[in-house]
């Protein structure tokens, strides 16, 4: 998909009627067209080459990626600059937020900080607990929810102003997302919840991972009955295993992660486990892209983020389309193309 | 307590239509709290309402509570004190993904909330983020005051 006013990298677009950011993904995804966003796993790192080296692996077949904000409460380079440096040569990042690490007077500053680095696409989480990563012993702040989260952020943009009240000069130009679970417990009550985001202020939804169609399946039917479907986005979650062990620990270690037994079974049948794992994942990409309301597949290939070409290609999702990146279009945008300063290697711990 | 705390999501009803009717007098009771004084009434009324509700829900003293919107399941009690609902960690067995061992505070809501008539579709409404400024006090008297000044000319 090429739009006639493609961007200089760092410089945002023209905010079409009807769009609230200047982002390619809120143009994508209005467009009708299948979308893919693709999660970057953040450097442990101070080299800015180390984003860009993985942003690159995604070139031609993401809309955004997103930037992780300490993910399962491991340490990692912040979100916020992770994706300040993406959006200087031109990628679409998805800020993603969490509620544990930042109160509402951080929150609202990086929010306004992230729209001035011209990041279009924040997703307001609720963040994992701290006990799951790296540094258990650190003070949760849960200052907020995703959901006051999102209210705050609207109101940002909308209002012009912070919770507090006080004005915003310049409103923040943002395309609001949030995440949800449809495969853990209370099913009943996760489309309402889903309603409940999307009141908030939820404009697109990045899913959980989904091994699980027919539970996708009643959740978009109620999501359906709910009259959200044309409200709001709904990215699946998808992502590769490497073999039944892993799944098998995942799905016991990872919160929310439910993987049903029979694709574990078919994962340990498999001669080779981790190409087999790519396959299931392609074909679910392709099966959620026949279900009603389903606006895009979000990818999550943790560790394995090189195949991500290679599925998007295999599942045929992109219909031929290709996702712009840097220097997609030739000599001339190759020309706004800021090559990463190059950084003296960090001298090594003995 | 834990057990206790259960026992309460399982009679929200119950509890709903007692609240509603203590409420009801609560409130009526304006024109003596305010003569005794707002202010001098807050630290008595808080401790008879933390032993109350400290038993019933293991109450958090939020002191803006929230309890008939969450099927009568205290949502301070989630690690993550969230105000609007289940996160993405909960485990198969409906349980926490911080504290294995205890039910997931949210998954108990919404069984609450079932039970409930005005609960139920109260459960639907966003709450919005926690006034830090309010621990420790008096929801009750909060409620009695809010209403009266919405009440007065």
């Amino acid at each position: 998909m090429r739009f006639d006013d493609e961007p200089v990298p760092g410089y945002p677009l023209p905010i079409l009627p009807g769009h609230t950011s200047p982002g390619r993904l809120e143009r994508v995804l209005r467009s009708g067209a299948f979308a893919i966003t693709a999660e970057m796993e953040p450097p442990d790192s101070a080299n800015p080459e180390d984003v860009y080296r993985r942003a690159r692996v995604f070139d031609g077949y993401a809309d955004a990626i997103n930037a992780t904000d300490g993910s399962g409460a491991n340490c990692h380079m912040s979100s916020l600059a992770v994706c300040a440096l993406l959006t200087r040569v031109g990628y679409a990042p998805v800020m993603q937020i969490s509620c544990r690490d930042k109160n509402r007077i951080a929150i609202q500053g990086d929010i306004l900080g992230g729209a001035a680095m011209g990041v279009c696409n924040m997703l307001c989480l609720s963040g994992d607990g701290v006990q799951t990563g790296d540094h258990p012993q650190a003070k949760p702040v849960f200052d907020l929810d995703c959901m006051s989260l999102l209210e705050i952020g609207r109101d940002m943009r909308d209002q012009h102003r912070f919770q507090s009240g006080r004005k915003v000069t310049f409103a923040p130009r943002v395309f609001f997302g949030a995440a949800a679970n449809p495969f853990v417990q209370p099913f009943d009550w996760r489309a309402q919840r889903l309603a409940k985001k999307v009141a908030a202020g939820a404009q697109f939804i990045q899913t959980q991972y989904c091994y699980d169609m027919p539970r996708l399946r009643s959740y978009m039917q109620q999501v359906e009955d709910l009259g959200l479907l044309d409200k709001v986005f709904i990215l699946v979650g998808v992502g590769p295993m490497r073999s039944a062990k892993v799944a098998e620990w995942m799905r016991s270690n990872v919160p929310g992660v439910h993987i049903p037994d029979a694709v574990i079974k078919r994962m340990a049948g498999a001669e080779k486990p981790a190409a087999e794992g790519r396959k299931i994942c392609t074909e679910i990409m392709q099966e959620v892209k026949e279900i009603k309301g389903v606006a895009g597949v979000h990818i999550m290939a943790y560790r394995q983020e090189d195949a991500v070409p290679e599925m998007v290609q295999n599942s045929g999702v992109l219909q031929g389309r290709v996702p712009w990146y840097p220097g997609r279009d030739g000599a001339d945008a190759e020309l706004h193309y800021t090559p990463a300063p190059t950084v003296p290697a960090a001298p090594q711990a003995a | 307590m834990y057990a206790v705390r259960r026992w309460s999501v399982r009679h929200a009803r119950g509890l709903e239509i007692f609240y509603q009717g203590f409420e009801r007098a609560f409130v009526a009771l304006h024109p003596l709290w305010k003569a005794i004084g707002y202010e001098r009434l807050e630290k008595p009324v808080a401790v008879v309402e933390k032993a109350v509700k400290g038993l019933l829900f293991d109450c958090q003293m939020c002191g803006q509570c929230a309890l008939s919107s969450t099927g009568m399941s205290c949502s301070m009690n989630c690690p993550k004190t969230l105000r609007n609902g289940p996160c993405g960690g909960v485990r198969a067995d409906g349980h926490c993904e911080v504290k294995p061992e205890m039910r997931c505070v949210w998954v108990e809501a919404y069984a609450g909330s079932q039970r409930m008539v005005a609960g139920k579709e109260a459960i639907k409404v966003v709450q919005f983020a926690v006034d830090g400024r309010l621990k420790g006090k008096s929801s009750w008297l909060k409620v009695a005051r809010e209403k009266n000044v919405q009440g007065e000319p």
